[in-house]
């Protein structure tokens, strides 16, 4: 068992993160100690706003919940080939549609909070499937097309939200009905009212299918397939462009179910937006920091909302300013990115590796 | 005379990969001036060594020694400053570039802050002269052939001043007169005073320029020899491991009914122009249809108009009577038909798949693999052991991505799968290309133990010797049209190659 | 599978590290943070005061600036250790409440929230957080312990006004609004009346961009109104303002005569009084200031639960100083006039605009 949990520590690819983010948290100490402030005391506060509190630890997995979302959606698109950066649009789209839902009806429970999400899911889902539509009938890079429906996307839904959402001369529009909120209350008050609710499962279960259905169905064979040859699949008979189609409308549903969560078990409302929420850029990172595997992405979601919500226990227990801790994270990502650097920098562990295995 | 110099030599040399030992305590000595030749199936390791000579893998063991002092060649750039020259199978040129530019590439003269076009051309134009390396300094590679194309690739390891050039399978892509002129290169190097690495498994080259013959098999040398004193046969011995039978035993074809027919079929290559014209002809239940010609005469075209991969303009396409032009791939493949496709990286085979899903490729949505949208690992893993152990397929575990296996059994790997996909129709293109002769001979064999059980096979090649051995009949492609239907046993290399070029035409071979 | 499980088990021996962590420490800080709040009350000088911004930032020109100038202000002023007094910023809607609650839970004295869009946010904190003390500015909570402050904009505005009206040489003005909510049609209603009031003849232009963090959004539509003969553009757009003056700037440096208006601050302090006609100062510092001292002097059981105005009589808006530098002096009076008559309530400015 120990060298089980060894093994796994010490394979290249968990190796190499692990090193990236030490890299990183090195590169932003080294900022911080040019700017005058105390890494070690801000790291600690850092962490302290994290784990310090049941509140701040709570309130950190409401920032974990939907990276996880945005980087399984972003992962999802990466395994079949596509670079999905339109994450944030179909999360934008999954707010607005679960809104409308909650909103807009009257139901029980039991009907109308997964109503919701899946209105919410779907949304994201469509918004996907469209620069999907654009690349598989008309070969636009899917780049250029998610990037550009993540402006639509806001602007249509700050558009939905004025005209119908939002009452006069308020910038949030009325709250979801009751039935349709999906915070557990009681845990809520187990972590001194931190904003806890179900989305947080349904990101775990999210996990699972992502790899169940990617590694275990003839549709998961597909896209995989198309992913890694779409010449050897069209040869074999698969249809290419439908599997373009299918891999962002499912990268959609993932970020679609996240923008749902967001506004039934955060918010309660949606609010008029003059920025995107971010999670759907953040998903990128999060799904190159896991590898594009679903575990991975768990980990990296972990690692970013730690990170991102730990920012402000930066700057309240050692002063240091928030845009640090986005040089922090960014170095994060840097070194990722370029495992080269960091395998030279853990060359003579690996070297040492070699020589006990 | 005995006194030439050693430039090359590689002692003990062992480099091991996760499940294989790729070289295993090789010794080579390359005396100055030779052509040498690294002889050995695919796998067998050359390549390694060269990438190891070239500074592209450490080995675990050994020392090299370049000019008798021994050296550290930790990557290409040593390996260049060293005067080692390598000439890659797949080539690095790119496409929108001049042959001038391609070769100045890393290496720019400047002239202030440009670059110094016209001197790198008229440098290059002298490189060619010298060397009887015919091209156009300012040609873009993209209008270039594929064997004008190698020559820049030599040209460009001469620019960088390479006295030891390493050439990986450079007719693997030529045709037979490329080859031909290939071979007058090589010995104008050496007359330079250039010393020539050759990796192959063709004999026939190494008997027509090599000097000296070092043989490979399994990682280890089992043999360095003067060509002068062995013949083919025992070379082949040597490189396999037991006799090799050149020729392709086979009895009388017994054809029956048209499997294929193609009835005046049209369509257009990727330029927008008739690749197609007007093409007719049939394949025959029990027979082998091979297609000459010479490369880019619509040999691809054709057969992706027969598997639904390109668009039928005109004309009809018939399986067992049924008409499946512009069929899907799929439809196609179900209606009884199965492909060897030329390129099996692009085409035949997901290289970072396993070789367990590879083997299911065409087939993982039939019932057996697939309850309800989810898919029965066991039995696709069962089928692929199945099929690995039929056709002889060296892999460390059926879940091995498909990448890492040798060309030679990836292409054994499609052909299982093609085959026991009991198709009435064979589409074999290109199967033996860049094969080692053990690997050549199961796959003729293979073909035509389909053909003796009745099917009918379609064998493209661009090698001559293929053709002449294995079909039944010869077809040969000119300018997207069939231009005559002959007869292997009546017919002659001469009379192919002049039916190729389209200097004659025999009317109404169609019949056969 | 192994792998799978023991990962999981990883996992879970850390996540049980850290809530037994969580468990021992939480309810020592609970009581530290009531025994603080309790000392508050009765010494002074250690007061802790903590701000939280809106998504604007504290450097944004505008209120949020404002009211961390007025907490450094009183932190010198009352000689408070420099760590007693601080901000948080958030970055989206999603930080409101942690950052609001990481000053209630740590104990401190008073939180502010800033601005209009915190409403709901400080709300929601202030009833899970019965014992906590909050206060907002420009938004009314309905809460036993939160203070609320709002500014009379539109008596400010009609200062402006007037100084507007009273300059136009082409009697055409704009006004450029930020988001259409009830502050800044506060702003119009203001500004609106006290063009009129002095030339009853001139036009007054109304647009609202739909963003406070827009600049380019404010370039193009100063760029419209001066365009269509405006010489004086009020505005009450937060970052999008700042388009205004480089539109303006851009127009004065061809020569044309153009001139803004400033909101919020003293602008003319940083886009300069060549292009600055005069600012409507809101005393977001003032009010901070003055709320903040009134709790450390435990004057806090006056103002909770309560709505506080903030209008020319208690100088919380108005014109700048260096206004005369810009504005002459007979205008500066009929300014002084018309305020002497709000304060008394002799005109009573609208708060909504006329239709």
């Amino acid at each position: 068992m120990n060298s089980k949990i060894r093994n796994i520590f010490l394979a290249d690819s968990t190796l190499v993160p692990l090193a990236a983010i030490l890299l990183g948290l090195i590169t932003g100490a080294i900022f911080m100690l040019a700017g005058g402030f105390d890494p070690i005391k801000a790291y600690g506060s850092l962490l302290d706003k994290v784990f310090g509190t049941s509140y701040g630890f709570g309130e950190t997995i409401r920032q974990i919940t939907p990276l996880i979302f945005t980087g399984l959606s972003v992962a999802f698109a990466f395994r079949t080939g596509l670079f999905n950066i339109g994450a944030e649009g179909q999360f934008i789209m999954g707010m607005l549609a679960s809104a409308y839902v909650g909103i807009s009806f009257d139901l029980p429970f039991i009907i109308h909070a997964p109503l919701a999400i899946i209105i919410g899911a779907l949304a994201g889902g469509l918004w996907g499937a469209i620069a999907g539509y654009l690349k598989a009938a008309r070969g636009v890079n899917e780049v250029i097309t998610t990037i550009m429906l993540n402006w639509t996307a806001l602007y249509f839904a700050n558009f939905i939200l004025n005209a119908f959402l939002v009452p006069q001369g308020k910038q949030n529009s009325e709250p979801v009905k009751e039935s349709a909120i999906i915070t557990i209350g009681w845990l809520s008050d187990m972590f001194d009212n931190a904003r806890l609710h179900w989305g947080t499962l349904l990101a775990l279960i999210a996990a699972v299918v992502f790899y169940i259905l990617l590694w275990k169905t003839k549709t998961g064979f597909e896209l995989r397939a198309v992913g890694l040859n779409p010449h050897a699949s069209e040869y074999a008979g698969m249809n290419v462009n439908k599997n373009v189609m299918n891999a962002m409308f499912i990268g959609g549903l993932f970020a679609g179910i996240g923008g749902a969560c967001e506004t039934l078990g955060v918010f309660h409302y949606m609010s008029i937006m003059s920025a995107m929420p971010g999670y759907g850029m953040d998903g990128i990172a999060v799904a190159l920091i896991g590898g594009n595997t679903p575990i991975g992405v768990v980990l990296g979601a972990i690692l970013f909302g730690i990170l991102s919500f730990g920012a402000s226990g930066m700057k309240f227990g050692a002063g240091v300013p928030v845009e640090l801790i986005r040089v922090v994270i960014a170095s994060v990502i840097f070194f990722v990115a370029a495992h080269g650097i960091v395998r030279y920098f853990i060359k003579p562990l690996l070297a040492r590796q070699k020589e006990e295995s | 005379m005995e006194q030439v110099k050693t430039v090359v030599e590689m002692r003990g040399i062992t480099k091991r990969f996760p499940g294989i030992v790729a070289n295993d305590n090789i010794n080579l000595v390359v005396k100055k001036g030779e052509i040498h030749a690294l002889l050995g199936e695919n796998g067998a390791g050359k390549s390694t060594l060269m990438n190891i000579l070239f500074g592209l893998y450490q080995p675990e063991e050994g020392e090299i020694l370049i000019n008798e002092k021994v050296v550290q060649i930790t990557n290409p750039n040593v390996a260049n400053d060293l005067g080692i020259g390598m000439v890659h199978q797949h080539f690095m040129l790119v496409e929108p570039f001049t042959v001038t530019e391609n070769i100045i590439l890393g290496n720019e003269p400047k002239k202030g802050m440009k670059i110094d076009i016209e001197s790198a051309a008229k440098e290059v134009a002298e490189l060619s002269k010298r060397y009887k390396l015919m091209v156009d300094p300012m040609a873009k590679i993209e209008d270039i052939s594929v064997g004008m194309q190698q020559r820049v690739e030599i040209l460009k390891t001469l620019y960088r001043g390479a006295d030891i050039l390493i050439f990986d399978e450079p007719t693997a892509v030529l045709t037979p007169q490329e080859i031909h002129e290939l071979i007058e290169i090589l010995k104008n190097l050496v007359k330079e005073g250039k010393t020539i690495i050759l990796i192959t498994h063709k004999l026939k080259e190494i008997m027509a320029v090599c000097d000296k013959v070092t043989i490979i098999r399994r990682g280890r040398v089992i043999d360095s020899v003067t060509v002068a004193d062995t013949n083919p046969d025992d070379l082949a011995a040597k490189m396999v491991g037991r006799e090799v039978n050149f020729k392709v035993d086979k009895t009388l074809a017994t054809p029956k009914e048209a499997i294929l027919s193609v009835d005046k079929v049209t369509a257009l290559g990727n330029r927008g122009v008739n690749a197609l014209n007007q093409i007719s002809f049939d394949v025959r239940a029990g027979e082998i249809l091979g297609i000459a010609g010479v490369d880019g005469n619509g040999q691809s075209e054709l057969i992706e108009a027969l598997t639904g991969l390109r668009k039928v303009q005109e004309g009809k396409i018939l399986l067992n009577g049924k008409e499946i032009t512009n069929h899907t791939p799929r439809v196609i493949s179900e209606s009884g038909l199965s492909h060897i496709p030329e390129d099996r990286h692009k085409r035949g085979l997901v290289l970072d798949f396993s070789m367990s899903e590879n083997m299911v490729l065409e087939t993982y949505f039939y019932p057996e693999f697939n309850k309800g949208g989810f898919l029965n690992y066991d039995a696709i893993d069962k089928h692929a052991a199945k099929l690995i152990e039929e056709f002889d397929v060296r892999t460390p575990s059926i879940h091995t991505p498909a990448r890492a296996l040798s060309g030679g059994n990836q292409q054994k790997a499609i052909i299982a799968r093609e085959v026991n996909k009991d198709p009435d129709l064979l589409i074999a293109a290109q199967p033996t290309r860049g094969l080692d002769v053990g690997a050549i001979e199961f796959i003729h064999r293979r073909l035509i133990e389909q053909r003796d059980k009745g099917k009918a096979v379609l064998l493209l090649s661009l090698e001559l010797d293929e053709i002449m051995n294995v079909s039944d009949r010869i077809a040969v492609i000119y300018e997207g049209q069939i231009v005559g239907i002959v007869d292997p046993k009546q017919t002659t290399e001469q009379e192919l190659g002049l039916m190729m070029s389209g200097g004659k035409t025999i009317q109404g071979g169609g019949n056969g | 599978m192994k792998k799978v499980f023991s990962v999981l088990s990883v996992a879970a021996l850390s996540l049980s590290l850290v809530l037994t962590g969580c468990g021992s420490k939480a309810p020592e800080q609970g009581q530290g943070g009531q025994a603080n709040a309790g000392g508050g009350q009765a010494a002074a000088p250690t007061a802790k005061i903590g701000m939280v911004t809106d998504v604007g930032g504290v450097n944004d020109n505008s209120f949020n600036q404002s009211a961390w100038e007025g907490l450094q202000k009183l932190q010198k002023d009352t000689g408070l250790p420099e760590d007693n007094v601080k901000y948080l910023q958030s970055t989206g809607d999603a930080d409101y409440i942690p950052n609001l609650t990481q000053f209630v839970k740590d104990g401190w004295d008073l939180t502010w929230g800033i601005g209009f869009l915190m409403g709901d946010h400080v709300k929601k904190v202030a009833e899970e957080n019965p014992d906590a003390k909050l206060a907002i500015i420009d938004s009314v909570v309905e809460a036993p312990n939160v203070a609320s402050v709002l500014f009379k904009e539109n008596e400010g505005a009609f200062l402006v006004g007037v100084v507007a009206g009273s300059m136009t040489k082409t009697n055409k003005i704009g006004f450029v609004g930020g988001i259409d909510i009830p502050v800044i049609k506060r702003f119009e209603a203001g500004f609106t009346a006290g063009v009129k009031a002095v030339k009853p003849d001139a036009q007054v232009m109304i647009v609202y961009t739909g963003a406070f963090d827009k600049p380019d959004l404010g370039k193009s539509t100063a760029s419209q109104m001066y365009g269509s003969g405006a010489d004086i553009v009020f505005h009450a757009a937060g970052s999008t303002g700042d388009g205004v003056f480089n539109e303006a700037k851009d127009r004065k440096s061809k020569g044309e005569n153009v001139w803004v208006i400033g909101v919020d601050k003293d602008q003319s302090l940083t886009f300069g009084k060549e292009i600055t006609l005069t600012s409507m100062m809101k005393r977001v510092d003032e009010a901070v200031e003055r709320v903040s001292k009134d709790v450390m002097e435990g004057k806090w059981d006056s103002i909770k639960g309560k709505t506080i105005n903030l209008g020319l009589a208690e100088n919380g808006v108005g014109l700048p100083e260096t206004s005369k530098d810009t504005v002459p002096e007979d205008v500066l009076k009929v300014v002084e006039d018309y305020k002497q008559k709000i304060i008394k309530g002799e005109i009573k400015v609208p708060e909504e605009p006329t239709k």
